[in-house]
């Protein structure tokens, strides 16, 4: 993949940049002239990756709108039109629009849970001094490392035992469970941060622990629940591996898991124009929501692996 | 006063600790126990084999394969991903010439649009990532390919996913390919909090670049990358190249089993074959190269923390 991309972009690239060559440098002429060929060097890199990185999607979304026999014959001509129709065959007849509703069910569900059960657990842990606290932390934080899919084999069946398989509900509180490790771990550092005479002058003043907790103490942490809000959205928004072992139901199917499943059975059916469209679907959404929360997005991505 | 504390405490813990314990603790201490039975996961019937399963798992050709795998996952996707990350960063944060009159260290120009391209394949699903560069790879009709073809490389025409000796490192290329971003900007907001006066002192002793690379910015460096390094492992061995592996390449394992990795035989076992108890075994394995993997970076990168 890289090698060959390198041979087309290289050239059209190093030109590009040899000609901000003669731009003023307080270096001397020896110096100057080594850290040009470093410079053309290492921009070109920098170009070429981004170039890497654009080229799928931008192929994906022009694939998108082309018709079945030109993806074959032709992969990178532009489309001879736009065919819509692709993408509203995706939405309904491959059943987008289903695969859609399902996750932002379970991701709305297990979102909210995981905050709202999340800081509860992460506010005790950071503020309370009882018995057990460092092991039930060290509990939490111990899932992050832990391979998962040790624990589903089994967790398969646990589920199964208690009729959650292949229901929105069961796979809400799966999802709230794996994603407790990292929000318990973030938050209970952030609540830690947060100074603590407001809540003890709120407790002076007669308000009971959890009146002080959601009063007080959350509309506090709102930054950090924003940062960790991201993070958890992301992850349960893209998640494919529980889906895949807990919920095998084709109406019960999530995003990831519904263009899988299209994909396979696109060798009988051939509508690869559809799929096409069906994964540029589900692609533009979270790209958009990056773009206009860039900010957001990669302080909540990146907090945590900073700590 | 004091009653009031516990009975808080317990009330904001049962419900995260219980749904904790009963989904992700409980069936953790089930599957190591599972590994010494010979349950099979479509009855309720089992009883205790001691360790036969690891013994078959000792003779089991296609473990060693998967672990094999897994392993060069684990060496090879930090290694890769990190130096790219690194370098990108480095260019894009301090990489900048020198303008008269401008600051000491700067990034190239446009360095805030290369870290939100670089981005990208971070908020996307490795599964549509997985699904997209499938395509990609197709030696008839993808893209690769036929870019090939265009240029006049009708030659060199591979197949990709197809081929045995190569389909492992097309998986991995993936892999590589949607996590760069992730460091680049995970490095660049550490590189950032470098004072600049020690890029100044450096300059003022004519260091070029690579040596101000090599003797200030990476020292100053370096918990992140270590940690990053155990954070990239971790994805490697797990989740990530479950997605991949299953969904790119055929079999699903590859031909010849030769992209099989762990996390996916663990599964092809329990819910494909019906053997939950030989499953559970190799996911003990997986367990045990985890946490190895994880304590031999600690150990091997700890050093005595610089404080700036």
């Amino acid at each position: 993949m890289k090698t060959t991309d390198t041979a087309a972009s290289v050239p059209a690239e190093s030109g590009a940049s040899v000609s901000k060559v003669d731009m003023p440098s307080a270096a001397p002429a020896k110096e100057k002239k080594e850290g040009n060929v470093l410079n053309v060097f290492s921009r070109g890199m920098l170009v070429l990756w981004a170039f890497m990185v654009v080229m799928p999607l931008l192929w994906a979304v022009m694939t998108s709108f082309k018709d079945d026999s030109s993806i074959f014959s032709s992969p990178w001509a532009l489309p001879d039109k736009l065919h819509f129709d692709n993408w509203a065959r995706a939405w309904t007849d491959a059943n987008m629009s289903d695969y859609f509703l399902n996750t932002i069910l379970v991701v709305g569900g297990s979102l909210i849970g995981t905050l709202v059960l999340g800081s509860m657990a992460a506010y005790v842990l950071a503020r309370f001094d009882f018995p057990g606290n460092r092991f039930i932390y060290f509990l939490f934080i111990g899932g992050m490392s832990f391979p998962i899919m040790l624990a589903l084999v089994p967790l398969f069946y646990v589920v199964n035992n208690m009729g959650l398989l292949n229901t929105i509900h069961g796979l809400i509180l799966v999802y709230i469970a794996y994603s407790l490790p990292f929000t318990v771990f973030f938050l209970t550092a952030f609540f830690r941060t947060l100074p603590t005479s407001v809540a003890e002058a709120a407790f002076v003043d007669g308000a009971s622990h959890s009146r002080t907790f959601f009063q007080i103490m959350l509309p506090m942490a709102k930054p950090g629940l924003i940062s960790v809000g991201i993070f958890n959205f992301l992850g349960q928004w893209n998640q494919y591996m529980l889906p895949t072992v807990l919920n095998t139901d084709p109406d019960k199917r999530v995003l990831t898991q519904g263009l899988v499943q299209l994909a396979a059975s696109q060798g009988y059916k051939g509508d690869w124009s559809g799929l096409f469209a069906g994964l540029v679907m589900a692609m533009l959404p979270v790209l958009a929501a990056y773009i206009i929360f860039q900010r957001q997005v990669v302080q909540g991505l990146t907090a945590g692996a900073l700590k | 006063m004091q009653h009031g504390k516990y009975r808080f405490i317990v009330g904001f813990l049962a419900l995260p600790l219980g749904l904790y314990a009963l989904f992700v603790v409980w069936p953790f201490i089930q599957s190591i126990y599972y590994s010494f039975t010979d349950w099979t996961g479509l009855s309720p019937e089992f009883k205790m084999v001691g360790f036969d399963n690891y013994k078959r798992m000792l003779d089991d050709e296609i473990f060693w394969k998967s672990l094999q795998h897994s392993l060069l996952f684990a060496l090879v996707l930090p290694v890769v991903t990190i130096s790219l990350a690194l370098f990108f960063a480095f260019m894009i944060n301090v990489g900048g010439r020198r303008r008269r009159g401008g600051p000491v260290i700067s990034g190239v120009r446009g360095s805030s649009f290369y870290k939100i391209v670089y981005f990208f394949p971070q908020v996307l699903s490795i599964a549509i990532v997985a699904l997209l560069f499938a395509f990609a790879y197709n030696p008839d009709s993808g893209a690769i390919n036929s870019l090939l073809r265009g240029i006049g490389l009708d030659s060199v025409q591979p197949l990709w996913l197809g081929d045995p000796s190569l389909a492992l490192w097309c998986v991995m290329g993936v892999l590589v390919w949607s996590s760069v971003g992730f460091f680049v900007v995970l490095f660049s907001a550490g590189m950032a909090s470098i004072p600049a006066d020690l890029y100044e002192a450096a300059l003022l002793d004519g260091a070029n670049r690579v040596s101000t690379f090599f003797r200030i910015t990476l020292p100053l460096l370096w918990d992140t990358v270590q940690s990053g390094w155990v954070y990239m492992g971790i994805l490697a061995l797990g989740a990530e190249s479950f997605a991949v592996v299953q969904i790119m390449t055929t079999g699903p394992g590859g031909p010849d089993y030769s992209t099989t990795v762990m996390v996916l035989y663990v599964y092809q076992k329990a819910f494909r074959d019906g053997q939950a108890a030989y499953a559970t075994t190799i996911g003990v394995a997986l367990l045990i190269v985890t946490l190895a993997f994880a304590a031999i970076v600690m150990r091997l990168g700890r050093r005595e923390r610089l404080e700036y």
